[in-house]
């Protein structure tokens, strides 16, 4: 098979599936085995699309989603990361701290927003701090992993050729931990976009959280479904950006 | 600046109580400037334990190692290593690798290229400069770490079996041009290896250690003329010192074997 081709094949078989689930889907309700008040026909959802952005907004919402997610990310990978190389330097940290950070990422963060809105208003900060508490934590714990798991020669190479701390650091931990610190920041965001859209719903205020509000208290099935596309939109976007940047910084390193 | 290496009573134990073992017990040499000293031994008999003691990269232990007499705590900037593990960074390519000690010293990127590139070329790696570790054979990404050191140009050489993922042919060419090298630069040189042959190629003198205790048995003086062409390693002369060396390895490694079967059983 020529390269293009087989390029081309697994993306292709995605959108086959897809495609095949949803003419399903449509053939139950078209039948009536599924009522289409309890889920609407795939149909009507794609044309609900057009809809919700003509009305609703929705292009710039989903801006304001992505745009608090990606603030978001970035606070992680500013606070995260030098986590992570504090537990790795410091045993006693490490030991003291390591099995809290786990359970933090556990915790279902979004159901503390009261606390978040007393703190930080009915505001776009609210929302990034909340999507950062809930994504750190994998970041923190990636990169701690990527760190230990370093080979103790890589850091001799440097050692032995009179290093600087700053030097170790960006030439010799960081490089030798990033595919780590990626698949952290990658599960963290996924967390963050949950956690935000989540509050977005319960506060009613902002980007695609508070339209799927909106449109299912007004019983617009189909338009709430057509908005959680978007998320499932914001969420491909962030892990093909990511995928570059990776594939860059590896590059450059 | 003299670049001789002195090694003083050195010894190196792991563990405590019955558990303990005595790595390296009691090892006193020295490396004169511009000379090739080889340190031969079965596995397990401390001899990287050694090598990382003398670059300064192992914190507890006793003796002392110095550089022209001056004792040293931690890596010292005459001394280049070689890693018997794989020491490529595989998130950098050879040319970059090659150039890594370069750019921490802040070579102009120009510069540093260059004279990347003829070590490069040197370890004969020339054509795969933007090649990425996973891309290479075992024996290459060694040659890359070789050449890594080398291109540091340090006054004092270490190298813990720099050769061992090598053919025998590549190892024999490239043992060549390391001493070839190593005589220009007049390096200060170690080598430690398993190779018999390898270290009567290289070597002025030739140490052998016993296994466990690591302790110093004999010291062979290698009287052969340099450059050591085909006629030399062919030769009956080269061929007794290997004979000789082999009588002495024998008994120490098959002890090594011995206590190794006695572990494993
Ligand atoms: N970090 C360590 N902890 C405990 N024991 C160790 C450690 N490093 C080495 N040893 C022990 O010290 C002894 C010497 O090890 P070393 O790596 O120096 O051997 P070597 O001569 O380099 O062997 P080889 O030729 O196989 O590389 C071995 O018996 C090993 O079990
Ligand atoms: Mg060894």
């Amino acid at each position: 098979m020529p390269r293009a081709e087989v390029r081309l094949l697994a993306p292709a078989c995605g959108v086959l599936s897809l495609i095949a689930a949803a003419a399903a889907l449509q053939a139950l309700i078209v039948t009536d085995v599924v009522s289409r008040y309890v889920v609407p026909p795939p149909t009507d959802v794609v044309m609900a699309i057009a809809r919700i952005v003509r009305e609703e907004h929705v292009v710039a919402r989903f801006l304001l989603t992505s745009g608090e997610t990606f603030g978001s990310g970035l606070l992680i990978l500013a606070v995260g990361v030098p986590i992570g190389f504090w537990l790795h330097r410091s045993a006693l940290a490490r030991r003291a701290f390591e099995a809290w950070v786990a359970a933090w990422a556990a915790a279902p963060l979004v159901l503390a927003y009261p606390l978040f809105l007393v703190l930080f208003g009915r505001s776009s900060l609210t929302i990034v701090v909340l999507g950062f508490a809930a994504g750190v934590a994998p970041v923190v714990l990636k990169t701690l992993e990527g760190l230990t798991a370093t080979r103790r020669v890589l850091v001799d190479v440097g050692r032995s050729l009179q290093i600087t701390r700053g030097q170790m650091f960006r030439k010799i931990l960081i490089p030798a931990a990033l595919p780590e610190i990626f698949t952290g920041l990658r599960l963290g965001l996924t967390f963050s976009l949950i956690n935000i859209v989540g509050v977005e719903f319960l506060i009613n205020f902002g980007g695609l959280g508070q339209l799927i509000n909106e449109l299912a208290e007004r019983y617009d099935l189909a338009g709430t479904y057509a908005a959680i596309g978007f998320v499932l939109l914001a969420s491909m976007v962030f892990f093909a950006c990511m995928e570059h940047v990776e594939r860059w910084l590896r590059r450059t390193h | 600046m003299d670049a001789t290496l002195s090694v003083e009573h050195v010894t190196k134990r792991f563990g405590m109580g019955e558990t303990a073992i005595t790595a390296v017990e009691d090892v006193s040499f020295d490396v004169a400037e511009g000379e090739f000293v080889s340190l031969i031994g079965p596995s397990g008999c401390g001899k990287s334990t050694l090598f990382h003691f003398i670059g300064g990269l192992t914190a507890e232990h006793g003796g002392r190692v110095a550089v022209a007499g001056e004792t040293i705590s931690g890596p010292h900037p005459a001394i280049g290593m070689v890693f018997q593990e794989e020491s490529a960074f595989p998130w950098r390519n050879v040319i970059d690798n090659v150039g890594f000690a370069l750019e921490l010293r802040g070579m102009p990127r120009a510069e540093r290229l260059e004279r990347a590139r003829h070590y490069v070329a040197l370890v004969g790696l020339q054509g795969f400069e933007r090649r990425h570790p996973s891309e290479l054979s075992g024996g290459m990404r060694q040659r890359v770490a070789i050449a890594r050191t080398l291109a540091a140009q340090p006054r004092i050489l270490l190298m813990d079996e720099p050769f061992a993922s090598l053919d025998e042919q590549t190892r024999l060419l490239l043992g060549e041009k390391v001493t070839e090298i190593q005589q220009q630069l007049r390096q200060t040189t170690l080598l430690i290896t398993h190779s018999l042959t390898e270290a009567v190629q290289l070597s002025d003198r030739i140490l052998v250690m016993t296994f466990r205790p690591g302790r110093l048995r004999r010291v062979v003086q290698v009287d052969l003329p340099r450059p050591r062409n085909d006629d030399i390693l062919t030769s009956p002369e080269f061929g007794a010192y290997v004979a000789e060396l082999w009588g002495d390895l024998r008994e120490e490694a098959s002890r090594g074997l011995q206590a190794a079967e006695h572990a494993a059983g």
